[in-house]
């Protein structure tokens, strides 16, 4: 197309011949500047691509030589001796699942509520509001707002504030899947269920929840998979232990904490040890997000 | 059709009959037992408590993190906000510092995310094959589901070498020896400093704001690009003058929720940043962002100390700053994302 007609250059100066050529020097320059955009995109993606898998291949390459079955079996121990990572596991278990555990009904009824009771009053659309600011608000600020109302008052830190502390992280997640999930559902379901006679908490508990399970769990993954590795709300909350303990009243251990201590450190194996656990959250992580999203496609 | 229309016939019949015979459309519900109608109740008023239950925590948040600062807002009045001083020697403290490590890496992060975002994003819904769109963005999506701490290590681990070697002293060599934008690139090359934290952040940012322009890219009909391609435009072309324009204010939207969230984050920087509370002209220079600081120093300090109450109050200033840019995003976002 850009090459050049002989015949036409014959003919050069005069009017048609030159609007052509003219028009031909255009469309070379506009494939050329589409050309250009096209392969900087790509460029950007690969990039981006690229990020995502050095960061994956740094954990393999690094925590992969530290991982053994110590790792999930001994406890935290000072520099030089045998460690491992168990009470960093447990704990990190134990206040993801009270996190959730009491972060979803709640954020599962302020979904129903924006959903089915109240689509579009003031209230509604404040909650919708204050719930989206909630979901991108910095972390580390609800850390904060926790250490202020559970710490202070109760004397100090515990595992029960870094629980309450991702609840309401975890809060806002489960909201907006909830609300986005019960509004697919066609209201001619919601009619039909009513014109049974059902009384509208039965319409919503066993057939508006039920409808929309898929989507509603696939939130509560994607909760679970944010607030695992969550580090800056725990900081001031739950704090970190070194040590074996259970109790939810004492500080706990949890695995981001413990990778943030041992990373920084000087001794080799407990960077290797951190090299460890951040492989094993990015597994976790990643793999929950995969699980959520598989579950959702396949509906 | 007469057996479509009989029915109707046949229903029109039977209609008045129904009705006569049941008042009440639906009397077991309200005349037997009831539960319908007090399950309801309670359901619902369950529902709008947890509603407000949420007001309620925005709200609380906001004030516990005033209400902690109050005691440094008293000690030092405006100048809190304005003073570059944090001495914890001397008790002084200011917000300066922090407040310009916080806006200038994210601002940065951004200056470096939104170019790749968009060519993300526009590879995503123009130039990629169908059968790719779907894995790739998935890629960009689990780029976004990595905890912080891991971007913190990989930087700490991987970056700060990286600049230390390689781009800090090229960079000093070459860009630091310009007259005007000299000092910009000046220093000793440790590695951590703004820059480097600005460039994790942007690897943040990156796949949150191109999700949400790919998704916004995508609300454009299909006619008007059709219609585009059919007077010959290029892939640039349609998405430069007709997918940009008619996507504009949401694309803002897009990056402002990418600047709200480089502007909380705080373990990854907190492991690059290089933890000094002075100003320096250099992008190499150490530095430190409201969350880094918090997070750094809220260990140090003692219950009920000034320390504290000035940490809590540069907390109260970053909420302040997220949700004003949060809110920006959300009120530009909503008319596209959200029918």
């Amino acid at each position: 197309m850009s090459a050049s007609n002989p015949t036409l250059e014959v003919a050069s100066g005069s009017g048609p011949a030159k609007d052509m050529r003219v028009a031909e020097a255009l469309g070379r320059r506009r494939r050329r500047v589409a050309k250009a955009v096209k392969y900087a995109c790509y460029g950007a993606t690969g990039l981006g691509l690229l990020l995502l898998f050095s960061i994956l291949a740094t954990l393999f390459w690094n925590g992969f030589s530290a991982l053994s079955l110590g790792v999930f079996t001994r406890v935290t121990a000072p520099p030089g001796s045998e460690g491992g990572l168990l009470n960093a596991i447990v704990g990190s278990l134990i206040q993801t699942v009270i996190g959730t555990v009491i972060g979803t009904p709640i954020g599962l009824l302020v979904g129903t509520y924006l959903a089915e009771y109240s689509k579009s009053s003031p209230l509604a659309n404040a909650v919708r509001f204050v719930s989206d600011i909630l979901l991108s608000a910095p972390s580390i600020l609800i850390g904060l707002f926790v250490y202020q109302i559970l710490v202070v008052p109760f004397g100090g830190f515990s595992g029960w504030a870094g629980s309450v502390a991702l609840a309401i992280i975890v809060i806002p997640i489960v909201v907006r899947t909830t609300e986005d999930m019960l509004r697919l559902l066609p209201d001619t379901l919601r009619e039909a269920v009513i014109g049974l006679g059902a009384p509208k908490w039965k319409m919503v508990t066993m057939v508006c929840w039920r409808a929309a399970a898929s989507g509603i769990v696939t939130g509560v993954l994607l909760a679970v998979a944010r607030v695992a590795g969550e580090t800056a709300p725990l900081l001031f909350t739950s704090l970190g232990n070194l040590n074996w303990s259970l109790s939810l009243s004492g500080p706990m251990s949890s695995l981001p904490l413990t990778i943030y201590a041992y990373a920084g450190s000087p001794y080799p194996d407990w960077i290797a040890l951190a090299w460890a656990g951040a492989l094993i959250i990015t597994l976790g992580v990643l793999g929950l997000n995969i699980v959520a999203r598989s579950l959702l496609r396949r509906k | 059709m007469p057996s479509f229309r009989s029915l109707i016939v046949q229903q029109a019949a039977t209609l008045p009959l129904e009705t006569g015979a049941a008042p009440d459309p639906r009397p077991g519900l309200r005349r037997g037992g009831g539960s319908g109608a007090t399950g309801d109740a309670i359901f619902a008023i369950a529902c709008r408590a947890a509603g407000v239950l949420v007001l309620v925590l925005l709200g609380a948040i906001i004030l516990e993190l005033f209400w902690g600062g109050l005691q440094a807002f008293r000690a030092f009045g405006a100048g809190f906000v304005t003073g570059t001083d944090w001495d914890p020697v001397q008790e002084v403290f200011g917000a300066g510092v922090s407040v310009y490590g916080t806006v200038v890496t994210a601002v940065l992060a951004l200056l470096m995310a939104v170019p790749l975002a968009f060519g993300v994003a526009f590879y995503l819904t123009e130039l990629a094959p169908p059968w790719l769109r779907g894995p790739v963005g998935t890629a960009v999506e689990l780029l976004a589901a990595v905890p912080s701490i891991i971007f913190g290590m990989w930087g700490f681990f991987l970056i700060v070498p990286f600049m230390s070697q390689y781009v800090q002293p090229f960079a000093i060599d070459t860009l630091g020896e310009l007259p005007l934008i000299g000092a910009l690139f000046a220093g000793p090359p440790f590695g951590t400093g703004i820059l480097t934290a600005a460039l994790i952040l942007a690897i943040m940012v990156l796949p949150f704001i191109a999700a949400t322009m790919r998704d916004v890219f995508n609300t454009v009909p299909p006619v008007y690009k059709e219609s585009a391609y059919g007077l010959g435009c290029t892939q640039w072309e349609v998405v430069r003058n007709v997918v940009l324009p008619y996507t504009r204010i949401s694309v803002v939207g897009g990056i402002m929720l990418g600047l709200g969230r480089a502007l909380g984050e705080t373990m990854a920087v907190t492991f690059v940043i290089g933890n000094a509370n002075r100003i320096s002209t250099s992008l190499f220079g150490p530095g430190n962002t409201i969350a880094s600081l918090i997070a750094l120093e809220f260990g140090e300090s003692q219950m009920g100390s000034l320390k504290l109450s000035a940490l809590l109050g540069l907390g109260f200033i970053l909420f302040v700053i997220s949700f004003i840019v949060l809110a920006a995003s959300r009120f530009l976002l909503r008319p596209r994302l959200k029918g």
